[in-house]
């Protein structure tokens, strides 16, 4: 590649999206791409999320593109080289209910995945402590569970992407902050990154809750908003295989990585809409109480520290994957709190659109218009 | 024990070997071998490796300690028992 500061493609941000959009790209055979990102990959709500992989959702776009980063993640550590250890594991997702409102939605949105082939099923509270003795089911009207769900190492999902792409020839620009977007006419032309000029007819904004205000940079809306979200890890212990074990009813939930450690997280509606990472004082007492009602046992394990992260939502907790207003400049941004799984389906999507393919997956509503149009499609697992 | 074989980060039991080898490959700020190698994420939060781990990054960037970023320490600084977050109390140990 040249050292000219042009570009077939520029990619804007380098957590899970840009990092796989740029390897799809370069995979695929496009010559100049290049990656901006303002700290390192990861940086943002990517490395800072639970990682958990799912294909429990409540919509069908969601549920296939779920199954098929799921078929992508069991052989993604080799494709992507081996250097960077991905800790994929599939120890299971399981989704427990106190309130009949609860269990009703979670029995629809298992209906439609097994529609797909996706090997979910409704439990009893009986059957959850037969193969979870641990649990305490005390109050809980059923769950669903997938066992073919579970885990990955966000930190090293992305870097692995970038590394791939980087070894295919893109440069993958860290610490390098894009200050602006280019557009002329209603046409994108490139960006601004530490003061330096950069041009290309195609700009992919994947930047998380930073594309909106990196959209404003052109005049163009986004309604993405950053919301924190905390999490904390403790101590590692042997590990038993705990699922990701999730509660709609107050938005907690928990789960042993391969280390041994478990993460607790708990939504909190109160926590400030920003995209800052800093520590929520209250954050917690409110989790471990939530946690620990679910898994009493866990009451002597040492907590190691807390951390916080953005959300990156949209009025309906859907993406938006499409071609904007303006020629040139495509997103794939807004995932609402479920995006880390959705990096192989969100990079192949990014190259198909790149080429003008017909996407693998139906996604006209992941569009950008449905918000003007008032043509939301809410999705209901969304935590 | 050759240098290499050093173990700078106890709690996640990572080498000066491995350490420096991810910076060999272009990982050269803390931040990045934290999340790579977890090194300063222990129960110790890096009060054990991360003068030491600076030291190399200082001597592959050429940059004064000084001006390297440490990365964030979060709360609780000394691990803390679930059990006493959640209800105040102390818990016989697991
Ligand atoms: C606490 C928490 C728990 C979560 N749990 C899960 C989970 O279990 N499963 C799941 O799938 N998802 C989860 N998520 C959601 C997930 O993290 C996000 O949806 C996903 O990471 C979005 O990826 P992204 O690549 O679109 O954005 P990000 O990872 O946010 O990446 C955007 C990048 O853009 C960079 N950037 C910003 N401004 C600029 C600029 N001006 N120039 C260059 N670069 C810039 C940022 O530094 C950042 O690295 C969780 C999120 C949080 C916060
Ligand atoms: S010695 Fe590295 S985190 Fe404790």
């Amino acid at each position: 590649m040249s050292d000219k500061r042009t570009a077939d493609a520029i990619i804007v941000g380098g957590g899970v999206h840009g990092a796989a959009a740029a390897y799809y790209l370069k995979k695929a055979g496009v010559k100049d791409v290049v990656l901006f990102e303002k700290e390192y990959l990861s940086s943002g709500g990517s490395g800072r999320s639970a990682a958990g992989l799912r294909q429990h959702f409540g919509t069908e776009v969601n549920c296939r593109l779920a199954k098929y980063n799921l078929e992508c993640f069991p052989t993604l550590e080799e494709e992507l080289g081996g250097e960077h250890k991905l800790e994929f594991a599939q120890w299971g997702y399981l989704w427990v209910a106190y309130s009949q409102e609860s269990m009703t939605q979670l029995e629809k949105n298992v209906k439609l995945q097994q529609s797909l082939d996706i090997p979910s099923e409704t439990l009893s509270p009986q059957e959850m402590k037969r193969r979870w003795s641990y649990l305490n089911v005390d109050g809980m009207i059923g769950a669903a569970f997938c066992g073919k769900d579970g885990h990955i190492n966000p930190h090293a999902l992305t870097m692995a992407y970038g590394r791939a792409a980087e070894k295919l020839g893109a440069k993958v620009l860290t610490y390098s902050p894009v200050d602006k977007l280019l557009a002329s006419g209603n046409k994108i032309t490139g960006v601004v990154a530490k003061g330096e000029e950069w041009s290309a007819p195609r700009v992919l904004l994947t930047a998380g809750p930073w594309s909106t205000p990196l959209a404003a940079t052109i005049g163009l809306d986004l309604p993405v908003t950053a919301e924190r979200h905390n999490l904390l890890v403790t101590e590692p212990i042997e590990p038993f295989n705990c699922p990701m074990t999730l509660c709609l009813d107050d938005g907690a939930y928990f789960k042993q990585v391969p280390n041994g450690s478990f993460f607790f997280g708990r939504d909190d509606q109160d926590e400030p809409k920003t995209m800052e990472s800093g520590n929520s004082a209250k954050f917690l007492e409110g989790v471990t109480k939530s946690v620990l009602q679910r898994i009493p046992f866990l009451k002597g394990v040492r907590i190691v520290h807390q951390w916080s992260g953005p959300y990156d939502v949209t009025p309906d907790h859907q993406a938006i994957i499409d071609w904007t207003p303006v020629e040139g400049l495509w997103t794939n941004c807004g995932w609402s709190g479920h995006g880390l799984q959705f990096g192989p389906s969100g990079g192949r999507l990014a190259k198909e659109m790149f080429f003008g393919e017909k996407t693998f997956v139906d996604i006209h509503n992941f569009r950008l218009s449905r918000f003007a149009e008032g043509d939301l499609f809410p999705e209901p697992a969304f935590i | 024990m050759k240098e290499n074989d050093v173990v700078v980060c106890r709690c996640e039991e990572i080498t000066l070997e491995e350490i420096r080898s991810w910076i060999d490959k272009g990982y050269k700020h803390f931040d990045e071998l934290k999340r790579i190698l977890r090194v300063g994420m222990g129960p110790c939060q890096g009060r054990g490796c991360r003068d030491i781990i600076l030291r190399e990054l200082s001597r592959a960037t050429g940059e004064p300690i000084s001006a390297l970023d440490p990365g964030t320490i979060r709360p609780p600084v000394k691990p803390i028992k679930a059990g006493l977050c959640a209800y105040g109390e102390e818990v016989a140990s697991k």
